[in-house]
């Protein structure tokens, strides 16, 4: 499933997100799967998901440069693949 | 002058060729196998 | 003195890792010396509890520090963790402050009852020993009615509804042949099969010699992993053996093909001692004590032996071979126990790169602790018969030896 700019995502509650010097660690406690995070400024992304009104305004808070964009929607599609980040549910 | 800056790039196609590269050797995220390492019984 | 090292921006995951985390992401923790069996391999030299051992409130406050520190899961073992009175209650106390338990156990003490507790909580993961396919290969090794115990032990697993809890295998001389059953067994009970290396560590520097496996067999274990690896783990710890691949590296097996020592894992052990891997229990790979040197997340953050595991290591002679990028130069705990340059080849390089070294003149270091059972064991291993039985009196040999 894409993750479109336009929608509403979070960070997956059984996700434990560990900052580290390169970016992050992400621990899925049901999956097992363990993701390797590798840019804080991803990391300052996947963290304003929760809270942002959708995908474009975390990358706009995070600061991400417009060149850079495509790049990160292509790796929260990864992460949203491996159930690390999911849609948020409407009220 | 009108037109685009560009940084070192010659040519467009080069342009593309190292933002491809660069897609591909610096995907942000990679996944590992939390039981894939050495050192734990 | 250690300078801190530049680390470089992305890249690959294994550079960074080289350079060490803010915490490890699993790690080992030795519960206890304890052990009712007396394997001959032992890594820890288990049986006799240490009268120092950490108290209930003590192990509490580990695990408060690896929740602190976000560890995600911690591996517990021993000795047999589960004979410490307080270890269920601990296990809880974990998985209560968000972290993931493997517990790996000879399976004795899992009752029907346990097995049903266990398939019940969340985040916990059992792990059930056993180095034979058949009970005469792994009661060598492992003692008299061990199979019998590992096999109950996952029949109540699986009648309790616990999915894909790990059957782990140390591989020696005599089990390679029987890969393929072990897989089989752990079909059987829904279990995933778990290959490692065989360390001379601990008591396993007393039968190495006899029970490490033989280059050929090196290679079959290598083929059967790329065969069927995708269903098998094996804790990295065949690393070394990626060196049989292609030399553009496309032969390593799955894993980080890294060594995780002080930088990605580490051991506490029953007395609170932190040393870079469970398979160098050694002074020499020892970065401090829990009680002396400002508790588990001070000395991971900030002891010199982890500092400097965590900066470029040489690679030595084994820079200049073709395999190195796969292989790395690697077990330094196999190296170590067999009195071997830790920046030289590895004993089982399989480009047989360390003959030389091996057939001359070695000083083994010897473990820097053993509490082995010094008694008689109930379950004490039974010798092969495959194996050279010492003949009860000369006579055995010829019967012409004259009576001294």
């Amino acid at each position: 499933m894409p993750v479109l700019p336009g929608a509403a995502w979070e960070l997956s509650p059984s996700v434990s997100l560990r900052p580290e010097p390169f970016g992050a660690l992400a621990y899925d406690f049901v999956t097992r799967k363990l993701s390797f995070l590798k840019s804080p400024t991803l990391v300052d992304v996947v963290r304003r998901l929760g809270d942002a009104a959708d995908v474009e305004d975390a990358l706009l808070g995070a600061g991400v440069p417009a060149a850079e964009r495509d790049r990160y929607v292509a790796a929260l599609g990864t992460l949203a693949a491996s159930g690390i980040i999911r849609e948020r549910v409407a009220a | 002058m009108t037109g685009p800056e560009t940084t070192s790039p010659t040519s467009p196609q080069q342009a593309e060729d190292v933002e491809q590269e660069a897609l591909v050797e610096d995907a942000l995220v990679e996944e590992i196998s939390i039981d894939g390492m050495c050192g734990v019984y | 003195m250690t300078i801190a090292v530049e680390r470089p921006q992305g890249g690959r995951l294994v550079d960074q890792f080289e350079y060490g985390l803010d915490a490890p992401i699993c790690l080992t923790w030795e519960l206890t010396y304890a052990c009712n069996l007396a394997c001959v391999h032992c890594l820890s030299s288990s049986g006799r509890r240490d009268p120092r051992e950490l108290s209930t409130d003590e192990c509490k406050a580990l695990i408060d520090e690896f929740e602190r520190m976000q560890v995600f899961y911690v591996n517990i073992g021993g000795g047999e963790p589960t004979v410490r009175p307080d270890f269920w209650e601990l296990l809880d106390y974990a998985v209560a402050h968000h972290v993931g338990v493997k517990f790996s156990t000879n399976g004795f003490r899992i009752t029907p009852e346990r097995a049903e507790r266990l398939a019940a909580t969340d985040y916990v993961d059992v792990q059930i020993s056993l180095d034979g396919a058949t009970a005469e290969v792994n009661d060598a090794v492992r003692g008299q009615g061990t199979y019998d115990a590992a096999l109950r032990a996952m029949a109540n697993l699986r009648n309790a509804g616990m999915k894909d809890f790990k059957l782990s295998v140390v591989c020696t001389r005599h089990n390679i042949g029987q890969l393929d059953e072990f897989k089989a067994i752990a079909d059987t009970y829904g279990a995933q099969l778990r290959l490692t290396r065989l360390r001379p560590s601990g008591r396993g520097a007393d039968v190495w010699d006899e029970l490490h496996p033989l280059p050929h067999q090196q290679r079959e274990l290598y083929d059967w992993l790329v065969a069927n690896g995708d269903q098998v783990l094996t804790g990295d710890s065949f690393f070394h053996l990626s060196a049989y691949g292609p030399a553009d590296g496309s032969g390593a097996l799955p894993g980080l093909n890294l060594c995780g020592a002080g930088r990605v894992v580490c051991l506490v052990d029953p007395v609170g001692d932190v040393y870079a891997c469970p398979f160098a229990i050694h002074d020499q790979f020892l970065a401090g004590n829990l009680r002396e040197d400002g508790g588990f997340d001070t000395i991971w953050k900030t002891a010199p032996l982890f500092l400097d595991l965590r900066s470029p290591q040489t690679g030595g002679a084994c820079t200049q071979c073709s395999a190195y990028d796969s292989c790395r130069g690697g077990c330094m705990a196999a190296k170590f126990f067999t009195g071997l340059p830790l920046d030289g080849p590895d004993p089982e390089c399989v480009k047989g790169n360390s003959e030389t070294a091996l057939a001359g003149d070695r000083e083994r270091p010897g473990s820097s602790q053993d509490h082995s059972h010094t008694g008689t064991v109930r379950n004490a291993p039974v010798p092969l018969t495959l194996l050279r039985t010492r003949p009860v009196s000369a006579c055995d040999e010829s019967p012409l030896v004259s009576q001294q």
